[in-house]
């Protein structure tokens, strides 16, 4: 098991049996992850935040709930998620925006955007500000569902495994979602890459194989 | 077998995350190295990955974590202690 885990079971098993004050620490390392696994989905930093102490309250009120079989990580992420989905509901009818289950097959494209003329991004045009400011809001244009889900995988970095469990999926959803979110993340930001890139003859180099 | 663009693309997303099995991302591979549409598609998208994953692209606001500590130190001294409350 381990260091982090086992420390965490600790910590939990000392707050459950009175020392409350350690709490603090326990949630420390996750107060990013729960916030902005929210605010993407709400898409309002107050909210957001509000939303966070309230997924933090919950997480306290019930870490007697928490079992051990998913990390901590996990469970934390699991209550925002549905912190975050059940005020996206409430909003719903003034929003317009659905979350239903069934619309998958009818989002239509999930195509990429064809970059003709396309270099190689130099890592100075993907430092620029204007370009994170457009990928958040291209984040925000994708529908919940898909939303959820490459939040999870690609800001959070959660394996395929525990995304699911966290938003109560199939594995194979997962992957579908996740498939198509960022396919549509492609096709609204290709011309900002583009744009970004240089006339110099580019190599395109898999910098990750 | 020779796969067509069309094809490449169904499979960007498994490419990424390396779950693709070998012999077709053999395949894969082939085509990339002839087809410099699919290759800027991977590569624009990989791009997009690697700035969701930074972590610039999101900040906190101003005061946050304090906010969040100085809720849950309420909370955390109210009478009602974890155990008793039912989950």
């Amino acid at each position: 098991m381990p260091a982090t885990v086992q420390k965490e079971k600790e910590l939990i098993a000392r707050i459950i049996a009175g020392e409350t004050n350690l709490f603090h620490e326990l949630i420390r390392p996750y107060e990013r992850m729960v916030f902005l696994s929210i605010l993407t989905m709400l898409r309002n930093d107050q909210e957001a935040e509000d939303a966070a102490q309230e997924v933090m309250i919950n997480a306290f009120r019930y870490l007697k709930s928490f079992r051990g079989d998913a990390k901590f990580s996990t469970w934390l992420v699991t209550i925002a998620m549905n912190e975050a989905r059940q005020r996206l509901r409430k909003a719903k009818a003034a929003q317009f925006e659905s979350l239903d289950e069934d619309k998958e097959d009818r989002e239509g494209d999930f195509t990429p955007a064809v970059l003709t003329d396309w270099r190689e991004i130099p890592s100075e045009a993907l430092e620029k500000k204007e370009m994170r400011q457009k990928l958040r809001e291209a984040v925000e244009l994708l529908p919940p569902i898909y939303r959820e889900v490459l939040v999870l995988r690609d800001l959070e970095e959660l394996n395929q495994e525990e995304t699911a469990g966290a938003l109560g999926i199939p594995v194979t959803l997962v992957k579908v979602r996740l498939h198509r979110a960022r396919m549509m993340l492609q096709k609204m930001l290709a011309p900002y890459l583009r744009a970004a890139a240089p006339a110099k003859k580019g190599f395109f180099g898999r910098m990750f194989q | 077998m020779t796969l067509e663009c069309k094809n490449v693309w169904e499979h960007i997303s498994e490419y990424l995350d390396k779950q693709l099995d070998p012999k077709l991302l053999m395949d894969i591979e082939k085509h990339l190295e002839n087809c410099e549409v699919c290759s800027a598609i991977l590569d624009s998208t990989r791009n997009i990955l690697v700035l969701t994953a930074d972590n610039r692209t999101y900040e906190l606001p101003v005061g946050y974590s304090e906010r969040l500590h100085a809720r849950l130190e309420k909370v955390i001294h109210e009478p009602t202690r974890p155990e008793n409350d039912s989950a």
